[in-house]
């Protein structure tokens, strides 16, 4: 065995180390800039069981570790001390065991009260779906029917992102929201249906609370009340894939007339479908690039592309426009308006070098192609080499 | 039985047979030990590669989204399989076993030694899978279908498959391993070691064999269906999909019942972790507070209901998956229900330590590190296993904190803490005390730095898993600072580790003579005739176990412990049940 006097003073080291996790635990927990944020739905009990669990558990864990220091410093090693002899001890057993089944009933009860509204929406909900998409998301409302169309996957198509069932008169009039972000009315419930066609997903965003995952094959749900007007990110939390970090979305939660302004504007299924009537005014160039940068963020271009040069699951935009890029056969392409429109129209046709042939057809009309090309030349710089 | 019967009178004499293609216990433990620390420091360096990319985002240009996923996966699963699991079953169990409950060796040596060879083929299919096309899985190490098996996913091609086939072909070893074990305790115990006198070590790794044997087949079929999906185009875990604008093949199946299966096997695989972990720690308090571990009884009827409440529990992984949501009121409570037997060990840990003559040596320094993390990381599970208080914090850096504090630090202190207890009788010498207190102070301090504030970072929100976290509003910069923090720390407790691996291998040659019981113990492998032991453990007559493990500070008995194989007239037996006090326990 050691020599004792490194006994001695290694019982103080480590108790005043545990004193120092104790109390550094409880500043930390009062300093932290690192809170929940703000809640913006009717989610506030979510945050009470939060406590209540913060609460007891902290008088646990300060209460273990400052019995170790009492021991450390009372039962540690000296000459002729001798332990006690204490097997057992059936009362203080007994004790402890109880006390410890109450405190884990005043944990559980809250919570399940909490859990018991989570899984029954309301009735009268709005109902929203949204759709996850490696790695976008798309929305859409039902139509005055107040029932969403059939889907099967059969029928996805670039115009087409939930696969609604060309065949029921009830996908037509549904309203789809064919961009990442999507507008809720403040105060009344809403009820979220979730799919995907591709990988899990997981709709989140942190204000709200709420959450579930999205699992290709079946139609999971949950629901909130928005309760504070805003702008909220929406992120992905459930692994899909390489650009899982980057599949950002947005709710905007309005003024309920506002939201009923919105929602008209949008167009249904049916409407999407529809050949584009007249061809749409050209812009002038310097509003396409501004309308590029906002599709590709609608769109999820950017969940792939960085525009900073940095790395990405795609080539970066960054001076990509006028380069020469190497394919993964070996045969070279210089990147110009119809590379790039290549690309989009037809991405699994050929693979740059060093990249997955990963990259989803999207929907993309000839006035939006112009603006995308408009934006990544932009980015370019012409003679800009890496 | 007589010694000639069992065994031959020398054991192997060839180099070959003594440690390469041995049947003998110690030598298994030694092989299975190994290779689990080796494959633990590259999920050690696996780690850091991925906190290099955290702590400065962007920097380290060869650090893609793909590479990212790929160290995430490999590193938790390296860790929680081809270390953890297999160091405490392969490795402890191996060496302490027979040892402990007075056995010459395994009951079936050669299905013993094909454990080894087999995990040992496991590790190298894992390890192959870095160098196939488009590298090893990124999945996660969940492995969750159906992206794990999609483009978009690293590995989607080669590296699932192999990762699948070594995953199958570990649970062949665990098998081969786990039977042999739970044989062993129930059939090679020598006279007296009752099932109630066996120390708690071999009782924590005896449950978590069972749990082993139990859940290890949900993993084994889940692996061989995700192959045939992948292969053979069968679409168990696959339903109809579009995947990058393709319409697939598959149709109807569902990616929900495999993450039952997973989790059915993934959350007793926990407590297979735990329990040993909970088993080692116990024997480590007692032996090193010289004080009886307290509640013997209860200790083993928590490790018991603990191995039978883990088998109904597992859907708490699950609560934001998608299944039924009234599966939550009953999955909440069952996992709430587990913390109470788990809550009445630590107090038997803490009860022992009071009232008792605590020496600080290092393996003391390592159980009170792991009361400390176990305790911080036991109870964030009571976060996340009630379901409300989970919705918000599901799959955010809280879950990475609770995760790795409860079955990533405690259990490996405790990793620690055995080796430097149990490697003087391995080894026949002591380990460097100086490098071992410098071991765990990095250790201990450091993984409460890296760890303690994520639980922070997932309150606020912060999602695991991400490759990068630029540009979210909600993420303040100062967050991202603390990344790098961690980062940083993570490097300086990765290098610690390389100080107790040379610690490992110079004290081998260099370290203080041990003697043949340096800590005193009363339990039945310190008291061998030889040290470090020969083969056959026992010499000519097998020991005779006359009381329990725990008999230290006895009054009236000369020495601060008796051993179990001492003769009757030394006194120290077990309490009767329903005593407090040992009332045959005070020698006449």
């Amino acid at each position: 065995m050691a020599a004792r006097p490194v006994q001695g003073g290694l019982c103080m080291v480590m108790a005043i180390a545990l004193i120092v996790i104790v109390v550094g635990s409880v500043l930390f927990h009062f300093l932290s800039p690192w809170v929940a944020t703000p809640l913006a739905s009717n989610w506030h009990q979510m945050d009470a069981t939060l406590t209540i669990t913060l609460v007891i558990t902290g008088v646990f864990f300060i209460g273990i570790n400052l019995f170790v220091v009492w021991t450390l410093l009372r039962y540690r090693h000296k000459e002729g001390l001798r332990a006690a002899y204490e097997p057992n001890n059936h009362k203080l057993e007994r004790r402890l065991t109880l006390f410890t089944s109450i405190g884990i009933m005043a944990l559980l009860a809250p919570g399940l009260f909490v859990y018991a509204e989570y899984v029954e929406p309301p009735k009268d909900a709005l109902v929203m779906e949204v759709l996850g998409q490696q790695w976008q998301w798309r929305y859409r409302f039902p139509g005055p029917s107040g029932k969403l169309g059939l889907t099967d996957p059969r029928f996805v198509a670039g115009n087409n992102p939930f696969g609604i069932d060309p065949g029921d008169p009830n996908g037509r009039e549904d309203i789809v929201v064919n961009s990442n972000e999507v507008h809720l009315p403040l105060g009344r419930p809403v009820k979220v249906l979730l799919r995907s066609h591709d990988v899990l997903h997981d709709f989140f965003a942190p204000p709200f609370r709420a959450r579930m995952n999205m699992v290709p094959g079946m139609v999971t749900s949950f629901w909130f009340t928005p309760t504070q007007v805003g702008r909220f990110e929406v992120l992905c939390a459930q692994l899909c894939g390489m650009g899982h970090s980057n599949m950002r979305g947005y709710v905007v939660v309005d003024e309920p007339q506002k939201f009923a302004a919105w929602l008209k504007e949008q167009p249904t299924h049916a409407m999407a479908l529809a050949p584009p009537a007249a061809a749409a005014v050209a812009a002038a160039p310097g509003d396409r690039v501004a309308n590029g940068k906002a599709l590709a963020q609608s769109k999820g271009c950017v969940a792939c592309h960085t525009v900073d040069g940095s790395a990405g699951v795609g080539p970066t935009w960054k001076g990509l426009f006028g380069k020469t890029e190497t394919m993964a056969d070996g045969s070279t392409a210089k990147v110009d308006e119809a590379y790039i429109h290549d690309f989009i129209r037809n991405p699994s046709a050929r693979v740059v070098k060093g990249f997955q042939p990963i990259m989803p057809k999207l929907d993309v009309s000839d006035e939006e192609m112009a603006a995308l090309t408009a934006y990544i030349a932009s980015l370019g710089g012409g003679a800009a080499r890496p | 039985m007589a010694y000639a019967d069992a065994h031959d009178d020398h054991g192997p004499q060839s180099f070959w047979t003594k440690y390469v293609w041995s049947q003998d216990h110690k030598v298994i433990a030694i092989q299975y030990a190994g290779t689990a620390i080796l494959v633990g420091l590259v999920g050690v360096a696996l780690s850091n590669l991925m906190r290099l990319q955290l702590g400065f985002p962007g920097v380290f240009k060869f650090i893609d989204p793909e590479h990212y996923y790929q160290f995430v996966t490999m590193h938790g699963m390296i860790m929680v399989i081809y270390l953890l699991t297999a160091l405490f079953l392969g490795g402890f169990g191996n060496y302490c076993i027979p040892l402990m409950v007075g056995a010459r060796d395994m009951v079936f040596p050669f299905l013993n030694m094909l454990s080894f060879w087999v995990y040992l083929l496991s590790v190298i299919v894992l390890m192959v899978s870095f160098f196939v096309p488009g590298g090893p899985t990124g999945a996660g190490w969940t492995l969750y279908p159906p992206q794990a098996v999609l483009p978009g996913t690293p590995g989607a091609s080669w590296g699932i498959v192999l990762m699948l086939v070594s995953l199958a072909i570990f649970i062949v070893a665990a098998t081969m391993g786990g039977l042999n074990y739970v044989t062993t305790v129930l059939q090679a115990r020598t006279r007296g070691m009752t099932l109630l006198r066996m120390p708690l070590t071999v009782w924590g790794i005896f449950v978590a064999t069972i749990l082993a044997l139990l859940a290890f087949p949900a993993l084994f079929v889940s692996a061989v269906m995700m192959l045939l999906d992948r292969l053979l185009g069968t679409s168990f875990f696959m339903p109809a999909l579009v995947s990058m604008g393709q319409v697939s093949e598959y149709r109807g199946g569902s990616p929900l019942l495999f993450q039952h299966l997973f989790w059915f096997f993934g959350h007793p695989e926990v407590y297979i972790v735990a329990l040993p972990a909970f088993g080692i720690v116990s024997d480590l308090i007692s032996v090193h507070a010289r004080k009886s571990i307290f509640g013997y009884r209860q200790m083993v009827w928590a490790i018991v209901a603990i191995g039978v409440l883990s088998v109904v529990v597992w859907a708490h992984h699950m609560f934001v998956s998608g299944m039924n949501p009234y599966f939550g009121f009953f999955f909440a409570t069952t996992t709430l229900i587990i913390a109470v037997p788990t809550a009445i060990k630590v107090y038997n840990w803490l009860l022992t330590l009071w009232r008792g003559d605590i020496h600080l040596s290092v393996p003391m320094l390592f159980a009170l590190g792991f009361i400390s993390t176990f305790a911080i990381g036991g109870l964030t599970g009571l976060f996340l296993g009630n379901v409300s208080v989970d919705i918000p914090l599901s799959n955010t850096y809280f879950v990475v904190a609770h995760f790795h504090m409860v079955m990533g630090v405690s259990p490996i202190l405790v990793v620690f803490g055995g080796l430097y207890h149990w490697y003087p009788k391995i080894s026949g010498r002591m380990l460097n005390d100086t490098l071992g207190r410098i071991h765990f102070w990095v250790t201990f301090l450091g993984t409460y730095a890296i760890f303690f504030p994520m639980h922070y970072l997932g309150v606020l929100g912060m999602p695991r898993r991400y490759y990068a976290y630029e540009g979210y509003e909600f993420i303040p910069p100062s967050a991202l600072h603390l990344n790098t923090f961690i980062s940083v720390v993570a490097f300086v407790v990765a290098t610690a580790q390389l100080l107790f691996v040379f610690n490992l291998l110079w004290s081998l040659k260099y370290g203080r003579a041990s003697g043949p019981n340096p800590w005193r113990a009363a339990s039945l492998e310190w008291q061998t005739p030889d040290t470090p032991p020969v083969h056959g453990n026992w010499g000519p007559h097998l020991p005779v176990a006359y009381r329990w493990a725990y008999a230290y500070s006895v009054p009236g008995a000369p020495e601060d412990f008796i051993a179990q194989n001492a003769p009757p007239e030394a006194g120290g037996f077990e309490p009767e049940p329903g005593h407090d006090t040992a009332t045959r326990g005070v020698p006449a």
